[in-house]
């Protein structure tokens, strides 16, 4: 095997996690033989391939392959290039940390057996891998499918409770609305040759019209997987839903397929580009962003919080591509490669910090059995692993030095800064108004981070059983430990990491950051000039240190050195009671306020002279009466029009046939004529 | 083809279409068996007689196959099921039985004029023939359409079979046997199934009535 060119290695890995699979259908009820041995082994696999895909990056080539798989006329074709080599390191470090967290959260007994569990994890996995290596639309449509479907049943673990059905139908429903998008996206794309193969794709040369519908069909088929307004609905209804390291899989690694599938359409197999597609991808990006972060602070319930957050991000990394492809566009090849790389390092950072929280969720979860913030509180006391360990992956996803959220923010705001060099006046005029949306954006990510982690792991716990929570196990700890090591890594050596976006976007638009970047020493990230912007992690974790340090050596030595311990979140009540501390729903009161019409509001409030007082808010979609009922409704009013045809009666089915048959009989001396 | 078979040939085409027009007609259940017993034994003889003409013996084995199937066995097994199932009678119909009648005739000039430009097509085919299997399809289509009972609507089914191979073999000449032996398999599977499904249907309704079957629709 270490003879075997990178690609094959990388698919006789990807058979490894179906044969872990297969192996979970043999011991369908063990469940210790599945969870502590099994699923380590898929996380083992992951780390190998982080290796190769790594390895692939340093040394980038492109090798390609076709398996006498599929249809006999229709190989499978298979290609390991720089841009699938990126996502496949992500997907295969994210794949590592969640498989063995998995080995310690899946618990016996309840929801589908744990064997079946090991078979649509893997499978997921393994499906996530060829949607990357795939070099024809047929085996990416094929291993795309696979994916849709295996987090399907992944999502339904728990399929007894109507609520997660109903969850997993709206997901599947979405999946494949967009699947059917991307098919024709495709079909178009093959320019009537009959050839699906990428490499026949990139050779044609479509016309302005056709390769705009390409485009705008392929950006609502992977907009649906990513979850881009107003596509986003399945997102905050499966995330809660699914078991927490599925979450994690899905909101981590799975939304970034799309954005993969995106980038591979959009800058690899479309040969022109033309400037209004990065407007269309911007403006989509930005109001999603925009949307999702305003959502995630009004959330109660800790998945749904985080679902919003990924649609955020999700808008913040369409937002960067976007940039890149206005770039592009007019031939700005180096600030294309800014945005991109932003762009890449944003689906790096989320995909690390992302999967770390949803892991933090799922260990909540099991020690208290809430999801619900108005019910838990005060858990740093009695998980303190899993409270720092969330403490990290939010300070990343808040956009803070020194993790790996700030340096993606901060290169999209860099490039978006460079946006007045472009020829269009009408554009320059735009971008301001996107760039202070990005700022806005980020900042109430920060505030929604601050909720999250505020009410879950701060305060007084606000359940008398949450006492008896117990911190996460061992393999958890391990696979959140392994996750928040990424995050601190993309953070402080950021010089590193564009050794690995380079050979991307030196592949995509011909030029790379990673030489710029480190002209001003190992240390300095400086994107474009030494001048114009730097930054150094290690120098500014250094500082921040030294802040603190100092802080605390003034308050605690020369300003007065008492301690005083307090009720904390007390408010300042001599005696305190947990219900009186600050609420998730109280916390998001504000920002429900300001961005009310961005709402649809249930509100109760009860009446004065009510003797038992209950007062209820309940924030939800207006996209969902607006514009899906209508859809619903007149599906439903077609369907019953249908079925009037359907009268239950043999005679009638027969009248039917018998016409039919009058009819086509009636046909044929016509047709003989 | 000497006169006298094409004469033969043409008279038990009509004795077919009389008899379909009987099977529309008739709502006691025990003669529609006999009457399906008497169609079958029509199709063997002009089958015969085709075989005899044009020398082809596969078509013998047919008629033989066809004499043992749709003569014997099958009314055999309709009259076990008739007598272990207790139906004698036929309620009353979908249509009355004139107006059943009336649209039958009307089915029978449609299907006349849709042999004649077809029979130009081929010198083989004889129009009043195929005519005539035509509308004898159509009749025992429409009187599936129009009986309530499962047992009849079967026999309606058997009968269009019956139809069809008459059209095979007298208006055409013939057929490859490996097709018929396929349909005669058909046919008997077919009527086994049903057995098992009128059985069924009694079990679960205690009615033979298949208006008992529009309950299982969706709501």
């Amino acid at each position: 095997m270490l003879n075997a060119t990178v690609l094959d290695q990388v698919l006789w890995l990807v058979g490894c996690w179906l044969v872990v699979g297969v192996l979970g259908i043999l011991a369908l009820n063990k469940f210790a033989l599945v969870a502590r041995i099994l699923f380590p082994i898929g996380g083992f696999i992951g780390l190998l391939l982080a290796l190769v895909a790594g390895g692939a990056l340093l040394h980038p080539s492109s090798i390609g392959r076709k398996l006498p798989l599929g249809l006999p006329q229709l190989l499978f074709h298979f290609r390991l290039d720089s841009l699938s080599a990126f996502f496949l390191l992500i997907l295969a470090i994210s794949a590592a940390g969640v498989s063995l967290f998995s080995a310690g959260y899946f618990r016996g007994g309840q929801g589908t057996a744990p064997g079946l569990l090991c078979v649509e994890f893997h499978f997921f996995l393994a499906s996530m891998a060829l949607v990357l290596i795939a070099d024809d639309a047929y085996s990416f449509m094929v291993a795309w499918e696979s994916m849709a479907l295996t987090s399907y049943f992944l999502v339904t673990a728990n399929h007894k409770l109507p609520k997660i059905r109903d969850a997993g139908f709206l997901y599947l429903l979405i999946a494949h609305v967009g699947a059917i998008a991307l098919l024709l996206s495709f079909g178009i794309l093959q320019a009537n040759t009959g050839d699906y193969t990428f490499a026949n794709i990139r050779l044609q040369d479509l016309s302005t019209f056709w390769a705009s519908v390409a485009f705008l069909l392929a950006v609502f088929g992977f907009g649906a997987k990513a979850g881009i307004v107003p596509l986003h609905v399945w997102l905050p209804e499966a995330h809660p839903a699914a078991p927490s390291p599925v979450s994690a899989l899905m909101s981590g690694v799975m939304l970034k397929m799309a954005i993969y599938g995106l980038l591979r359409v959009a800058f690899d197999l479309l040969r022109p580009h033309i400037w209004w597609w990065g407007v269309v991808l911007l403006v989509l990006g930005l109001v999603t962003a925009l949307f999702g972060v305003v959502f995630a602070t009004v959330q109660s319930d800790m998945k749904r919080l985080l679902a919003y957050s990924s649609i955020e991000n999700i808008g913040l990394l369409f937002a960067a591509m976007g940039l890149g492809l206005l770039f592009r566009s007019y031939g700005m090849n180096s600030l294309a490669a800014l945005a991109l790389t932003a762009c890449l390092y944003h689906v790096g950072a989320h995909a690390f910090f992302k999967s770390l929280l949803f892991l933090t969720t799922g260990s909540v979860l099991h020690a208290t059995g809430e999801r619900n913030l108005g019910k838990l509180g005060g858990l740093i006391r009695f998980m303190p692993w899993v409270a720092w360990l969330a403490l990290i992956g939010a300070l990343a996803s808040s956009g803070l030095p020194p993790f790996s959220g700030f340096i993606s923010e901060w290169l999209l705001l860099q490039s978006f800064l460079f946006t007045p060099g472009l020829p269009q006046p009408f554009l320059n005029m735009l971008i301001p108004v996107a760039t202070a949306s990005i700022a806005l954006t980020a900042a109430l990510a920060g505030y929604a981070m601050v909720k999250f982690f505020g009410v879950v792991f701060l305060g007084q716990p606000r359940e008398p059983k949450l006492e008896e929570a117990h911190d996460a196990g061992l393999f958890e700890k391990i696979g959140m430990g392994w996750l928040a090591l990424g995050c601190i890594a993309l953070g402080l050596l950021p010089n590193l990491v564009l050794t690995f976006i380079d050979p991307v976007t030196s592949s995509l638009v011909g030029y790379g950051l990673a030489r710029q970047a480190k002209a001003s020493g190992w240390w300095l990230l400086t994107p474009t000039t030494f001048e114009r912007a730097s930054y150094g992690p290690l120098l500014f974790i250094l500082g921040v240190i030294a802040a603190i340090t100092f802080t605390f050596i003034l308050v605690r030595i020369l300003y007065h050195g008492r301690l005083r311990r307090s009720i904390p979140w007390g408010g300042g009540h001599p005696w305190g009671n947990s219900r009186m501390q600050d609420t998730a729903e109280g916390y998001g009161q504000p920002i429900r306020q300001v961005f009310e019409p961005f709402f649809h509001l249930d509100r109760h409030l009860p009446k004065p002279e009510d003797t038992a007082p209950e007062y209820s808010v309940v924030v939800s979609d207006k996209f969902w009466n607006g514009l899906y009922m209508p859809i619903v409704k007149g599906v439903q009013f077609i369907s019953a029009q249908v079925g009037r045809l359907q009268q239950g009666r043999i005679a009638i089915y027969l009248l039917y046939s018998f016409l039919t048959l009058l009819f086509t009989l009636l046909m044929v001396p016509g047709a003989h004529r | 083809m000497t006169n006298l078979s094409l004469e033969l040939i043409n008279l038990f085409a009509a004795i077919l279409l009389m008899l379909a027009f009987a099977m529309l007609a008739q709502r006691r259940i025990v003669t529609l068996v006999h009457i399906y017993a008497l169609q079958g034994l029509t199709v063997v003889c002009a089958t015969s007689v085709v075989a005899y003409v044009t020398h082809q013996d596969h078509l013998y084995y047919s008629a033989a196959l066809t004499l043992v199937l749709k003569v014997f066995l099958i009314p055999y097994i309709l009259h076990r099921l008739i007598r272990r199932l207790d139906v004698r009678w036929d309620k009353e119909t979908l249509l009355n039985i004139p107006s059943t009648m009336l649209i039958g005739i009307f089915l029978v000039i449609f299907a006349f004029n849709l042999a004649l430009p077809i029979s130009k097509l081929s010198t083989s085919v004889s129009p009043g023939t195929l005519g005539i299997a035509l509308a004898c399809m159509l009749l025992s289509f429409m009187m599936m359409i129009t009986r309530s009972k499962a047992i009849p609507q079967v026999i309606g089914f058997l009968s269009i079979e019956n139809a069809l191979f008459f059209a095979a073999t007298s208006a055409t000449y013939g057929m490859p046997m490996v097709v018929e032996l396929g349909i005669a398999l058909d046919v008997l599977v077919g009527v086994f199934i049903l057995g098992v499904f009128m059985f069924q249907i009694r079990e679960q309704f205690e009615s033979l009535d298949i208006s008992n079957l529009e309950n299982l629709k969706e709501e």
